[in-house]
């Protein structure tokens, strides 16, 4: 599920877009403030190291996402500012973005440092969700103040903070899942989907903590700025331990799936292939997240009931095994993953991974299906004739043992990743 | 009540009563008259809310909720009586099951600890009452006064009461140290809560408990994750395992046995969980093992010999993808090095063998002697830990004997059930000698 680390030239062309915009926004941020010089520095300098703290802290949520919420609530925080213990704040969009901009830079910095490079498309996103907030909300600020310091009307005031804070958050779920369609291959409805899934908790926490941060500098001055960085930094742990052990549980899983490669029942690197391309394809025939993972486990330890058997069979469980010993494979490892008690669907797939299409198996287990005898017939093998006679013959079998639209998915995904050498 | 020990009845009974003399003593001096109502009704309903969904933390019987910021809220807004009645509350809090007795211990000891914060509140000159934005500084340190003394004095009342019912023998104190640290960040919370009242009132809880509700959301998922991960690999390496019918639960018997030495010489959480992987995962190696080898019967051959060397090296290759410390990585590679240098794969000896692989080695040869064999019935514990110990400063590392066999006097050791004869369909029958077992050391012929 998750890609392998791109480096600086795997930026697409919708990235490059992103970075450059942000890249203006920020020269224009920047330039702007040093011309007319910086209202309110010690305000500035507060919530701009505030903003590279939370940038040092950035962590990795599944899926290879970058996120950085206490610095996306400090951004907030900033924005929404209306005043700092009764002086008005009166800084502009403008500078909303140069402080941002700084921050981010300053908190990648030390990541630079050790060897850590940024991701320059989550800063861009990041920046330029901060930038849009600034640019549709400094403008109010002056009125609201007027609201709030004369006659004391937060509720509205309220309100309309949390509508806009709303629509940035929805415009960078829209931008995100834009760019993951487009790197992923994969719908985007379906990505927009995934998006919201994965930010509603975590945005919903930085939304809540940049309000009261903004609520709590009316009250509180710079104070608010520490006494509110230790709560969200509580949110911060917990979702850090849960992105942790996430990327473990699949981790552990690749690596025991290949116990049946170093014991010499398939060959090498075949499950890695296998869940590779059974991905792709889930990908291409618009399954969510949740669903690819579950095929990406399944994928992974299709072959792992060889372990219960008493004799492994030569070279693996080929298309050209007999069908019952397949099945038998099937079932065994299908009881291997009930034994834990919680992959109870992911047993399901690989229990029905040989039924004929006739039986009507889980998409899943179709998928697997083909990936697994497209992968029997190339070995790891990226030529282009043979990749064409392979999915030649799982078309002669498509229908009776091959789910028609699954076969023609991959020929898609084949097609487009053969040249990039990646099967 | 039924179950308890009078003893603790009676300690029961004297929170209860004191609970209700710090109330009736506020309600005589006429400290309730300055008591701001409908203040303390959000903050009870607040406190409410939080005690009914507690976090459920590691420790088994303790569910620690973020009520405590309400509470430390309230202990500001309206002053010790005010903040007692709020911890009171804790009686009515929606968590089905929850015995009687518990509730009212619960809302008892809530409410002494919240009269006790709210008289020291008021001693370091805090003003109860809804702050002024102005004064927001002077707030800090009664407030800060007032967390440090709900916090030991809740924990005290807690862990009295725990070991008085006998329901933990030991207060795990590396646990507490953690919560004493997620504790400062609910009382922040607190502050926050009391900090934004002049403005927005109840919305200020609302804000601050949202952030609050996620990460505790989180923190479940991540329990949830992680205990589904735990039992993921265990039924892995059971698989791994199915090959050799005899060996069925070593892992996790390893993994258990490596974590009671580990936790016994004090290791920290994080090692503590490394270990337990690094001990379960010790043996997935044997896999690439050829299987005739493994089962040959008699002293094997010098390249055989060396097949078998190699396993820990092929476990370290298949794990070596997955994020654990490295010192796991280390267990794994080296659980089958000898104190005196003679093991393999790198023949270190002493302090150069890593501390994980000194542990798992002690755990994995107990294990291997005290299930059965084919060659061999299980050996009683005692006989296994008399190995140990003759093993000790040869095989093994004197310190973790000694860790090992203190931790089973005290905890005790489950051994496995007697393994009944194979029934041949899917297993193994044939003779396979261990190579864990130190008392039938593996014999090899040099080919000449």
């Amino acid at each position: 599920m998750i890609d392998s680390p791109r480096s600086w030239q795997g930026l697409d062309s919708g990235q490059l877009l992103l970075i450059c915009a942000a890249g203006l926004v920020t020269v224009a941020g920047v330039a702007h403030t040093a011309a007319v010089g910086l209202h309110d520095a010690s305000v500035a300098v507060g919530f701009g190291a505030l903003i590279a703290t939370g940038e040092l802290a950035r962590l990795t949520m599944p899926g290879n996402r970058e996120v950085a919420p206490i610095s996306t609530a400090a951004a907030l925080g900033y924005t929404l500012l209306l005043d700092m213990g009764g002086r008005q704040a009166q800084h502009s969009a403008l500078q909303v973005v140069a402080v941002l901009a700084v921050g981010m830079i300053a908190g990648a910095l030390p990541h630079l440092a050790v060897g850590r490079p940024p991701r320059l498309d989550a800063m861009a996103r990041r920046l330029l969700t901060g930038a849009l907030l600034a640019f549709a909300f400094r403008p109010l600020a002056e009125p609201l103040y007027e609201m709030t310091s004369h006659s004391d009307q937060w509720t509205p005031v309220l309100g309309v903070m949390a509508a806009m804070i709303l629509l940035a958050l929805l415009c960078d779920i829209v931008v995100a899942a834009l760019l993951r369609a487009d790197q992923v291959r994969t719908a985007f409805p379906v990505a927009v989907r995934d998006e919201l899934r994965m930010a509603a908790p975590l945005g919903a926490a930085v939304a809540a903590s940049g309000l009261l941060l903004a609520l709590a500098a009316h009250s509180m001055d710079m104070a608010a700025l520490l006494v509110f960085a230790a709560p969200l930094l509580v949110t911060q742990v917990a979702f850090r331990k849960y992105a942790g052990i996430r990327a473990t549980y699949l981790q552990t899983v690749r690596a025991l799936a290949r116990v049946t490669e170093v014991g010499g029942y398939v060959e090498p690197g075949h499950s890695r292939r296998v869940s590779r391309l059974s991905v792709a394809v889930g990908r291409e025939m618009g399954l969510a997240e949740p669903e690819l993972l579950e095929l990406e486990y399944a994928a992974l330890m299709h072959d792992i009931g060889q372990l219960s058997l008493r004799d492994p069979i030569p070279g693996g469980a080929t298309v050209l095994t007999d069908p019952a010993q397949a099945r038998r494979i099937a079932e065994l490892g299908a009881e291997v993953i009930k034994q834990t008690g919680v992959l109870d669907r992911v047993a399901e797939i690989v229990r029905r991974q040989c039924d004929p299409v006739a039986e009507g198996p889980p998409l899943a287990s179709r998928i697997i299906k083909v990936a697994n005898g497209y992968d029997d017939l190339m070995g790891g093998s990226t030529d282009r004739d043979r990749a064409g006679a392979a999915l030649e013959r799982l078309r002669l079998a498509a229908g009776t043992e091959y789910d028609p639209a699954v076969v023609e998915a991959m020929a898609r995904v084949v097609d487009r990743l053969a040249p990039l050498h990646r099967l | 009540m039924r179950g308890l020990p009078w003893y603790a009845k009676l300690y029961l009974t004297a929170v209860i009563a004191v609970a209700f003399g710090l109330l009736g003593h506020g309600l005589a001096v006429g400290r309730f008259e300055r008591v701001d109502w409908s203040t303390l009704l959000v903050l009870a309903l607040l406190f409410l809310v939080c005690e009914s969904v507690p976090t459920l933390l590691n420790v088994k019987q303790a569910a620690i909720s973020v009520s405590f910021s309400a509470a430390l809220a309230a202990v500001v807004l309206v002053g010790p009586p005010g903040a007692a009645l709020v911890g009171m509350t804790a009686v009515f809090s929606v968590r089905p099951g929850l015995a009687l007795t518990k509730r009212l211990f619960n809302g008892a000891q809530f409410t002494i600890c919240g009269y006790a914060a709210g008289e020291v509140f008021v001693r370091l000159g805090g003003v109860a009452g809804v702050p002024e934005i102005e004064n927001f500084e002077e707030l800090i340190l009664p407030f800060a006064g007032a967390a440090a003394v709900y916090v030991p004095l809740n924990f005290a009342l807690i862990a009295v009461m725990l070991s008085l019912a006998a329901q933990v023998d030991r207060v795990p104190v590396r646990g507490m140290v953690q919560l004493l640290a997620s504790y400062l960040g609910y009382a922040t919370f607190g502050l926050l809560i009391a900090g934004l009242w002049a403005t927005v009132q109840s919305i200020s809880a609302v804000l601050v408990l949202l952030p609050l509700f996620v990460a505790r959301w989180a923190f479940g998922q991540y329990l949830a994750q992680q205990r589904s991960y735990d039992a993921t690999i265990a039924a892995l390496c059971q698989a791994v395992e199915t090959k050799d019918y005899y060996t069925r639960g070593h892992c996790t018997r390893v993994s258990l046995a490596s974590t009671m030495i580990a936790e016994e010489i004090g290791m920290g959480p994080e090692r503590l969980r490394a270990i337990r992987y690094a001990g379960m995962l010790h043996d997935v190696g044997k896999l690439g093992v050829p299987t005739k080898v493994l089962q040959k019967e008699g002293p094997l051959t010098e390249e055989e010999y060396a097949a078998i060397q190699l396993h820990p090296m092929r476990g370290l290759e298949i794990v070596r993808g997955i994020d654990f410390l490295d010192e796991a990585f280390a267990g794994i590679m080296h659980h089958h090095e000898r104190h005196d240098g003679t093991g393999y794969p790198m023949g270190l000896a002493g302090d150069e063998i890593p501390e994980f692989a000194r542990i798992i080695a002690v755990a994995d040869a107990f294990d291997s002697m005290t299930s059965d064999r084919s060659y061999r019935g299980a050996r009683p514990v005692p006989v296994a830990i008399e190995e140990l110990r003759k093993a000790a400063g040869t095989q093994f590392d004197p310190v973790m004997v000694a860790a090992f066999v203190k931790a089973v006097e005290r905890d005790g050791w489950e051994a496995p059930r007697k393994v009944p004869v194979p029934p041949g369909e899917e297993a193994e029958t044939v003779v396979i000698k261990d190579h864990d077992d130190p008392t039938t050391p593996i014999q090899v012929v040099s080919e000449r």
